[in-house]
């Protein structure tokens, strides 16, 4: 079978998903009748208001975060890149925590400040990893990013501690990667900011082909390869704090998905960004599902869905590629 | 003789934090059709002088040009159309066809939009049969042999139908059949199809029975140029090599034999 309609199947399956089930206690034929406007006034606005902008946010943000995991493996050269263990996602969540303690209070503000983080994060990572010869080292640049990562952690830690009571609650499940913050307003920012780096990146598509055979001949085939790294790190930046900004710190997506596609069907990135954005997009809108109701009435954070699932793959990855 | 492909003028090139220059004043031509193998211990700046005839480094003084104008005016896609490269090193990382991989050298034509249509699909398909490798198009990168890979390398340099092709220590890592399998296909690809070809490499016997000029590096400077018969004397070897050796006509080729150390008539003290 055609592999697109795979995961177009996939993405519809999912968010269906999503929309049918969750903790108000209506069954799967409610849930469809209330997306249409008929029957019980509640359900129509839980599955209007709550439930479809939830599921589409979802969608989005994994579907970018699996786009971003694509992208930071083409550049760092490793399968084993993703905006998590990179130390993006962290960076990304102390600027947006540094916002919202500073009293930015503004949805749009936000995104904003956690790409300020994100950058700050990357370079500093890439200047930990960047060792004497300039090339870099797997193990060191892991190593950075889960140093960089717990750095932001802690800082994070000391704002919340030092904070007014009344957010904390709030921001610590945040910081564990949830959607019990969706909205329509919400869907609508992080949409405003993912869209341009996404298409920034798509564009790109053929010389992150040609990045991902190594800087050097990259720049051998006609690449220019510094300012091309720039923008490529700067969308990385941007989506993941956009992500970051709407759900809080969710691992692991952008490692599994383009890995599950680049061993189907390759790593040519005009088929690998599409189809890793379908994957993660489905992907998390499934994960969400299954946070809010695997122990209804209790949710768990979606991010403990993805990185029970991450994790395994990780330590599968880290034995094939990195030692 | 004809026109010249590079042309590097009294180069220099010292690294950041370096006591010494890895090129100092340095001065070559490559002329359109040559084959030129250039040589040199390690260290002696074979890898930084090409990098500089390349235009990836600047030079701290002098000047490289290529086609007649100052190397780091062209843009990189514009020199990728006229001169293809294959690394010292390059391994595969992600799952890749070898034909997508192949296709990877049509960038500098299509660029980073354009569709690729049937001519390049042809140059792709043409490339892999020059290369030998036309049987591996559907096989993954990351499942060929050395000797596999370095044909594929090779078919990639090849769809970018350059003028020049430019191999950086190639062979390093291959054995001796697969060794002499590039050189054999690179000469005749340089003969037969017109094209000029430099071959970096510290294998002096090797190059000398295929390349029709031959520089010498030695700590930076081009110390000798010219066809291997002229250039691979014994007073050049010993100075630039540090040790005794021989030299041989064989098979119709220079020859440089290395003596042993306790030898008769190779003490090391004789130098």
């Amino acid at each position: 079978m055609n592999r697109w309609v795979v995961l177009v199947a996939l993405a519809l399956l999912a968010v269906a998903a999503g929309i049918a089930v969750g903790p108000a206690g209506f069954g799967i034929g409610d849930a469809f009748a209330g997306l249409l406007g008929h029957g019980d006034h509640a359900a129509v606005a839980i599955v209007r208001d709550l439930r479809v902008p939830r599921v589409l946010l979802a969608f989005l943000v994994g579907g970018s975060l699996a786009v971003t995991g694509a992208v930071l493996q083409a550049l760092v050269r490793n399968p084993l890149a993703d905006p998590y263990l990179l130390g993006l996602s962290g960076g990304a969540g102390l600027g947006a925590v540094a916002a919202i303690a500073a009293g930015v209070s503004s949805a749009w503000g936000v995104p904003a400040l956690a790409a300020v983080g994100a950058i700050a994060a990357i370079l500093l990572v890439y200047r930990l990893a960047v060792v004497a010869d300039a090339v870099l080292d797997t193990r060191v640049l892991l190593l950075g990013g889960v140093v960089v990562g717990s750095f932001a952690a802690a800082l994070v830690g000391a704002i919340l501690a030092l904070s007014p009571a009344e957010g904390l609650r709030s921001a610590m499940l945040w910081l564990l990667g949830g959607f019990d913050g969706a909205s329509w307003h919400a869907l609508g920012v992080f949409t405003v900011y993912a869209i341009l780096p996404l298409a920034l990146l798509y564009r790109d598509r053929r010389l992150l082909d040609l990045l991902s055979l190594g800087e050097e001949p990259a720049r051998f085939l006609g690449a220019d390869v510094e300012p091309l790294k720039r923008r490529l790190y700067l969308a990385a930046s941007l989506l993941t704090a956009a992500a970051v900004a709407v759900s809080g710190i969710i691992g692991f997506v952008g490692l599994v998905v383009p890995h599950a596609i680049r061993v189907l069907w390759g790593s040519t990135h005009a088929k690998l960004l599409p189809s890793a954005f379908l994957l993660g997009g489905a992907l998390l809108a499934a994960a969400d599902a299954v946070a809010r109701t695997a122990f209804a009435p209790l949710s768990l954070p979606v991010g403990v869905v993805t990185a029970v699932l991450g994790v395994p793959v990780f330590a599968v990855l880290v034995r094939r590629w990195a030692i | 003789m004809g026109d010249l492909i590079f042309t590097v003028r009294n180069v220099s090139y010292r690294y950041r934090g370096a006591r010494d220059d890895a090129v100092a004043g340095a001065n070559l031509d490559v002329p359109r059709g040559a084959l030129l193998g250039i040589v040199g211990p390690n260290g002696s700046g074979k890898t930084t002088l090409l990098q500089l005839v390349l235009g990836v480094l600047r030079p701290s003084s002098g000047s490289v040009a290529a086609f007649g104008r100052p190397v780091h005016e062209w843009r990189r896609r514009d020199l990728a159309r006229r001169v293809a490269v294959v690394a010292q090193r390059e391994e595969p990382v992600f799952p890749l066809r070898v034909r997508e991989f192949v296709r990877l050298g049509r960038y500098p034509h299509a660029g980073p939009y354009r569709a690729l249509d049937a001519n390049d699909e042809a140059a792709v398909t043409r490339a892999l049969h020059r290369a030998d490798a036309l049987h591996l198009a559907d096989r993954w990168t990351l499942a060929l042999s050395g000797g596999e890979w370095q044909r594929v390398r090779l078919a990639r340099a090849l769809a970018q139908e350059p003028e020049v092709l430019v191999l950086d220590e190639a062979t390093a890592n291959l054995d001796l059949r697969h060794e002499m399998e590039t050189f054999e296909l690179v000469t005749s690809l340089v003969h037969d199809h017109g094209l000029t070809g430099v071959l970096v490499t510290h294998h002096v016997n090797l190059v000398a029975r295929f390349v029709d000029r031959i520089a010498v590096l030695d700590r930076g400077r081009v110390v000798a140029e010219g066809a291997p018969s002229a250039v691979l004397t014994r007073d050049v070897i010993e100075r630039v090599f540090a040790w005794p050796v021989d030299i041989v006509e064989w098979a119709g080729a220079v020859q440089v034999v290395p003596r042993r150390a306790g030898g008769p008539a190779g003490r090391r003290g004789e130098l």
